[in-house]
């Protein structure tokens, strides 16, 4: 590099290994008045030099300076890699508070409305596929039902049997201090069937059922699978969503049901080797204990638990956005969402039943 | 003079606030091959879309067999698409089904026909497009060109009346795609089929095509015929009739 005459003179390779520390040679011209820039020694160029050019002649932008004296290769590669006839990125609209809070509430009607639809559909289509498996793919409520059902049976047994033993031990080291030992078994009947044997169901679904829903949903839609099931006139809602729903709806009494009993069954355990209680003396006063309505009210909330997991798995799946990164993030949304759901259902529901005033 | 099977008119498109397509018209005649052409990203995959009803136009009219089905209610249109045959641009098989079974959901969904009739007509349109030793494979275990060749042999299941291709060749060698190009022309000859492509191969246009579209910039730059096409004074048009470029 050389300065003469209001001329820079460049030479050698201008590529993105040396122009650092062109740029860095560069400083001591600081300040000087530039003209023209001469490239007629410079032996090559790639578009990290283009780059260094044009960054060269916004910088001395005063001086209006020339590129001079380019052979044929450099001129070819600078008109090819110049960013200088790029038309400048807008700017993004920048809203204000106002506009942000009604474009949000028009989004909230809009989202409520879809999913308003995406329930009644839903119901409408698996109370048809009850009577009429058109539309549907043979065998899929039984393939569903495995997938569901019998794969969550190891996991929801395994839990909800640690579950029963914590919660019958955690207890049982204050019923003693009372004599109240056989107290335990009221606990664990009432806690299991009411409470723990439902929601613990519904966590483990919505963790493993919700998220495989969501995003099989979602990869479907960006893939084009759904357009291309809807071009074959077929319903995607009715084809993907009904079988999961119907099989989701067998599934989840019977699930609870064994949950339920497995706990109390871990409850069993501490009763008998650390309370001193006899397994008939615990089973007497557990079905002493329960009533027909608390084990409806347990098994009744959880077909809205399912149902919920099922409705929102597939609303985040259908409103995807995006590539994979898209699936990834409303699977997530899904679990999150459809766990918050099953709580708020949850509250709705003691409130309605056990709330005395 | 003959009447249009589908007919587009005043079409606008639009993704959010980008125009893609704006106030486009044509028309499509039945038992012909009709080729939309135009540079990527210009909109032919928006416009069947927008025409097959996978996107909401924002105003315009679509009229398939002289029906207006931008406000037609879904049983009714699901009965004209049952009449249509799409191959998506990147295929759209369903990923969790064999090859075999991608190809018989559309004959298990709305014929009434025996399996052993349906498995045949399986087979039979899998050799059509060369592919069938692959019947129980997945679609991830097949190459990109036979993702294709399946994809069309599901969009052709049903033998349609109208058959919709977004670049059946792009994608397969020459070979391939040339005997593919003799496939459409079977298919226009001994069904009746009315056939809509869209691709950029200058060979296989001059091979198949009866009719051009011509897209640019959302609009319609150019429709007639293969012949007029290729007399055409717009200067996109004859430029890509030239040397098969765009631009
Ligand atoms: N789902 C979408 N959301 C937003 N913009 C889109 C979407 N799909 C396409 N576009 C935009 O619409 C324009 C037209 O796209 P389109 O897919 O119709 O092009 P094309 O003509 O089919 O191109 P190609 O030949 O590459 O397939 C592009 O500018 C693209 O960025
Ligand atoms: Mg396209």
């Amino acid at each position: 590099m050389k300065y003469e005459n209001q001329t820079l003179f460049l030479d050698g390779k201008l590529t993105k290994f040396t122009v650092p520390d062109l740029l860095h040679e560069l400083s001591q011209y600081k300040g000087k008045k530039i003209s023209t820039i001469d490239l007629s020694e410079v032996s090559s160029i790639d578009s990290a030099g283009v780059a260094f050019l044009d960054e060269l002649v916004l910088n001395l932008h005063k001086f209006k300076p020339q590129l001079a004296n380019m052979n044929e290769i450099v001129e070819s590669a600078v008109s090819t890699f110049t960013s200088l006839s790029l038309k400048k990125p807008v700017p993004g609209r920048k809203d204000n508070f106002f506009i942000l809070i009604g474009e949000g509430l028009l989004r909230w009607r809009d989202s409520t409305r879809d999913a308003i639809y995406l329930i009644a559909d839903i119901f409408y289509w698996s109370f048809v596929g009850l009577f009429n498996r058109k539309g549907q793919r043979q065998g899929s409520i039984i393939q569903q039902s495995l997938i569901i059902g019998v794969d969550a049976v190891g996991i929801i047994a395994l839990l909800s049997f640690i579950l029963g033993l914590i919660l019958a031990l955690q207890s049982a080291a204050q019923l003693r201090q009372f004599g109240a030992n056989i107290f335990v078994a009221d606990l664990m009947a009432i806690s299991m069937v009411t409470e723990m044997g439902p929601i613990l169901t519904a966590i483990i679904l919505a963790g493993r059922s919700g998220s495989s829903i969501a995003s099989e949903i979602a990869t479907m839609k960006v893939t084009e699978e759904i357009d291309a099931l809807r071009m074959m006139a077929i319903n995607p809602i009715r084809y993907i969503v009904v079988p999961k729903f119907l099989a989701i709806t067998i599934c989840i009494p019977l699930l609870v049901t064994m949950s339920t009993l497995v706990g109390i069954l871990g409850g069993l355990i501490v009763a008998v080797t650390y309370l001193d209680l006899s397994a008939v003396v615990f089973f007497n006063r557990v079905f002493e204990i329960l009533t027909m309505r608390d084990a409806l009210i347990g098994l009744g909330k959880s077909f809205f638990f399912a149902w919920v997991i099922v409705i929102i798995g597939s609303y985040y799946g259908f409103n995807v956005k995006g590539g994979a990164e898209g699936v990834g993030k409303v699977t997530t949304q899904a679990v999150v969402a459809s766990i918050f759901w099953v709580i708020i259902l949850d509250a709705l529901n003691s409130l309605i039943f056990y709330f005395k005033t | 003079m003959i009447e249009p099977i589908i007919s587009v008119k005043d079409l606008v498109a639009k993704y959010g606030e980008q125009t893609v397509l704006d106030n486009v018209s044509l028309d499509i005649y039945p038992e012909e091959i009709t080729v939309i052409l135009g540079g990527s990203g210009c909109g032919k995959t928006t416009l069947i879309k927008n025409i097959l009803r996978l996107f909401e136009p924002v105003s315009g009219s679509v009229k398939i067999l002289n029906k207006e089905v931008t406000r037609m209610d879904e049983l009714e249109f699901n009965s004209i698409l049952s009449k249509i045959g799409m191959l998506f641009q990147n295929g759209a098989l369903l990923n969790s089904l064999t090859i075999f079974d991608n190809v018989s959901i559309p004959l298990v969904q709305h014929t009434k026909l025996t399996p052993t009739i349906i498995a045949k007509m399986i087979r039979v349109k899998l050799k059509l497009v060369n592919l069938a030793k692959v019947e129980n494979l997945l679609p991830s275990e097949l190459s990109g060109g036979m993702k294709k060749r399946a994809a069309l042999a599901r969009a052709i299941a049903l033998d349609p009346d109208i058959l919709i291709c977004d670049e059946p060749s792009a994608g397969l060698d020459p070979l391939t795609s040339a005997s593919l190009d003799e496939l459409i022309l079977k298919l226009k000859n001994l069904l009746k089929m009315t056939i809509v492509i869209v691709t950029h191969e200058l060979a296989s246009i001059h091979r198949i095509a009866d009719r051009i579209i011509f897209l640019d910039e959302g609009k319609v730059l150019f429709s007639g015929t293969l012949q007029q096409a290729k007399k055409s004074v717009i200067p996109e048009v004859e430029t890509f009739f030239r040397v098969g470029k765009f631009g």
